[in-house]
């Protein structure tokens, strides 16, 4: 029997068990799918979740007081020091060391902010001119604190807000009041929506001497540094956490976080949940597997007679093997084919409902997907198909 | 030429041993007309399986065509089986999903024949048998008469030289079965050796040679002198 004869004959038999391939090639496509579906909305949450970290910054350091979880803080804690605070001090020593930038000192409150006859509470930022570059914020209109205005009390609005004071008139140029202060708007920031979070829409940031008055505080929530490039992020935390150590006596008592390493973590974690994922769903596949091999079984002891018959008029124990291997390979293919079909349309939709989440399933996980149904439909085959080829002809043709 | 020396055939059932065919020593012409008459359980079809090779004897030696067939491969028995031998069964045996034409195509297509001669030798036989009408019909919508002529159609496809029926009319009523007899002994007059086991005295009295079987041995074997 020739290839060709082979893979028409079994192709027309899998045809004319309709309901039967139906069935299996629809449980092989829900698998390969399934695989195709989870590991696009997995591997799109990591995306997500990584572009949203990427747009807060470029190669952003931030510098927050407090030993994170050592054995020093420990110690610190059992002696019964308190972590000193970061200061505007500190924030400019920073701006000194060769690896850095620029650097924002940061502040955060709440307000009562009013103009225009209206009111309502605020989140206050208070920071330096270099906040709205290295938080890669933008302002639609005016600047803040542009060089020689530092002291100046001016006050940049989140789009929103400048929209609920001043919807007909221009923000740029008016008074607000901030708690007890009196501020010049000077610019209006473009609307960014969400990001890790935090609204950028619905905040107003002042300069740091400002906020700092307002709290009535000398610390600072956190400094945010940005590194020349990339590859001095390393170096600048070593060179920020010497820098704080020997001004604060030689304690060791501030964190750098370093949004690479940040990235990193999230992008592991969520890189092994969607494999996790797609493993989980690789199971139906498996499962999917084991119907092949039930259906085959099935097949062979149904079409007993037909085995025999097939012996009979000159089949070689070949043949029929390759026969009914040649038969799971169409229902594995046409299954791995729909399910990449239907994974695709999914992952599709799924784009199509949250632009936001950019859901493609990861070419690995697709491969794997195809490549682990077309192998469990062909092993589920071979035990089936070398017992028709086994089957003796004598007996085989006495059943009916 | 088939040539059978001191074959026996037993099967095992528990511990009990079925001697289906005893030392049976036979000789068949090319061309001959044999029938193979005897009592339920006296071997006949394991005889006749032997013969298509679709069974080994347990000792003894079989030739086909002056050719030791005993210990060829399975893979070039198959081929025998599928270029010399023709089988024909009582119950047809034609696969149900498949048309007559599609299952008169099967031997060929496990020769691997080109399909345009397939379909040349195909229609010649639908044509033989009269079946040209019933090509794209599968066998439920046949009557037991045609099917039993599809089955003989599939089993001459090859054009083999010996065909080898068992009770072909055993499923059909008198007159079809008299007609598939008919049709067989054509077969038998173009040169092709015919080997029909039946219950039937009447048709068994048409061959040119009766042999009669009982309890795995051959105890008769006549031959017509008017052949
Ligand atoms: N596969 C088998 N296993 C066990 N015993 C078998 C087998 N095949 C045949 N036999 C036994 O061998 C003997 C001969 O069987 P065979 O089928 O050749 O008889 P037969 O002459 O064709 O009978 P019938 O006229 O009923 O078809 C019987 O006793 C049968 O039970
Ligand atoms: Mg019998």
């Amino acid at each position: 029997m020739t290839l060709p004869d082979t893979l028409q004959t079994s192709f027309k038999t899998v045809l004319s068990y309709r309901i039967r391939s139906l069935l299996i090639v629809l449980a092989m496509a829900l698998g390969v799918a399934s695989v195709i579906v989870l590991t696009a909305l997995s591997d799109g949450a990591r995306n997500y979740v990584i572009n949203q970290f990427s747009s807060i910054g470029t190669n952003l350091l931030v510098v927050l007081p407090g030993r994170a979880e050592t054995a020093g803080s420990f110690l610190g804690s059992v002696l019964g020091q308190t972590p000193r605070d970061l200061t505007l001090k500190d924030a400019q020593l920073l701006g000194r060391l060769p690896q850095v930038k620029r650097y924002a000192p940061l502040n955060i409150g709440a307000a009562e902010l009013s103009a225009a006859n209206r009111l309502r509470e605020v989140t206050v930022l208070g920071s330096n001119a270099n906040l709205i570059p290295i938080r890669h914020m933008k302002l639609a209109q005016g600047n803040f604190l542009p060089h020689g205005t530092e002291r100046s009390a001016q006050i940049v609005l989140g789009a929103k807000i400048a929209n609920e004071f001043f919807p007909r008139s221009q923000a740029i140029g008016q008074r607000v009041r901030l708690g007890d202060n009196r501020f010049l708007v000077s610019g209006v920031l473009a609307p960014q929506g969400e990001s890790m979070g935090f609204n950028t829409d619905e905040i107003v940031i002042i300069p740091i001497d400002y906020a700092q008055t307002m709290f009535n505080t000398t610390s600072l929530f956190r400094i945010l540094v940005e590194a020349k490039n990339h590859s001095e992020i390393e170096s600048a935390k070593q060179a920020i956490l010497a820098a704080l150590k020997q001004s604060h006596d030689g304690e060791d008592d501030t964190t750098v976080i370093t949004q690479d390493a940040v990235l990193a973590t999230f992008d592991r974690i969520l890189h092994a949940l969607t494999l996790a994922v797609g493993g989980i769903a690789a199971i139906s596949l498996i499962v999917a597997g084991i119907l092949v091999m039930n259906v085959m079984l099935v097949a062979v002891n149904q079409r007993t007679a037909e085995i025999g018959l097939l012996k009979a008029i000159g089949a070689t124990s070949v043949d029929i093997r390759r026969l009914f291997f040649a038969e799971a390979i169409w229902l594995s293919l046409a299954g791995a084919f729909l399910g990449f079909l239907l994974g695709e349309l999914g992952s599709g939709l799924i784009r199509f409902a949250y632009p936001q989440l950019p859901a493609w399933a990861p070419a690995w996980a697709s491969i794997a997907g195809i490549g682990v149904a077309l192998a469990t439909g062909i092993l589920a085959s071979l035990f089936p198909a070398s017992r028709a080829a086994r089957l003796d002809a004598v007996n085989a043709l006495g059943k009916r | 030429m088939i040539r059978l020396t001191a074959v026996t055939r037993t099967f095992h059932m528990g511990d009990q041993a079925i001697h289906a065919l005893n030392n049976i020593d036979l000789h068949i012409a090319s061309g001959e007309y044999v029938s193979i008459m005897g009592p339920s359980g006296s071997g006949k079809s394991t005889l006749l399986n032997i013969i298509g090779l679709l069974d080994r004897p347990d000792s003894g030696s079989y030739e086909l065509d002056n050719r030791l067939i005993t210990d060829l491969s399975e893979t070039e028995q198959a081929r025998i089986r599928r270029e010399k031998i023709g089988f024909v069964f009582q119950s047809f045996h034609l696969i149900p999903r498949l048309t007559a034409a599609e299952n008169i195509e099967l031997p060929l297509i496990l020769s691997g024949i080109a399909p345009e001669q397939r379909q040349v030798r195909v229609h010649a036989a639908l044509q033989a048998f009269e079946l040209t009408q019933r090509a794209n019909h599968r066998p439920a919508e046949l009557s037991g008469g045609q099917r039993q002529r599809v089955a003989i159609a599939r089993a001459t496809v090859m054009r083999p030289g010996v065909i080898l029926a068992d009770e072909p009319t055993g499923n059909l009523d008198h007159q079809i079965g008299a007609e598939v007899m008919s049709l067989l002994e054509n077969l038998h007059r173009s040169g092709t050796t015919l080997i029909v086991v039946t219950h039937d005295r009447e048709l068994g009295a048409r061959a040119h040679r009766q042999i009669g079987m009982r309890d795995g041995n051959i105890f008769a074997d006549r031959s017509d002198d008017a052949a």
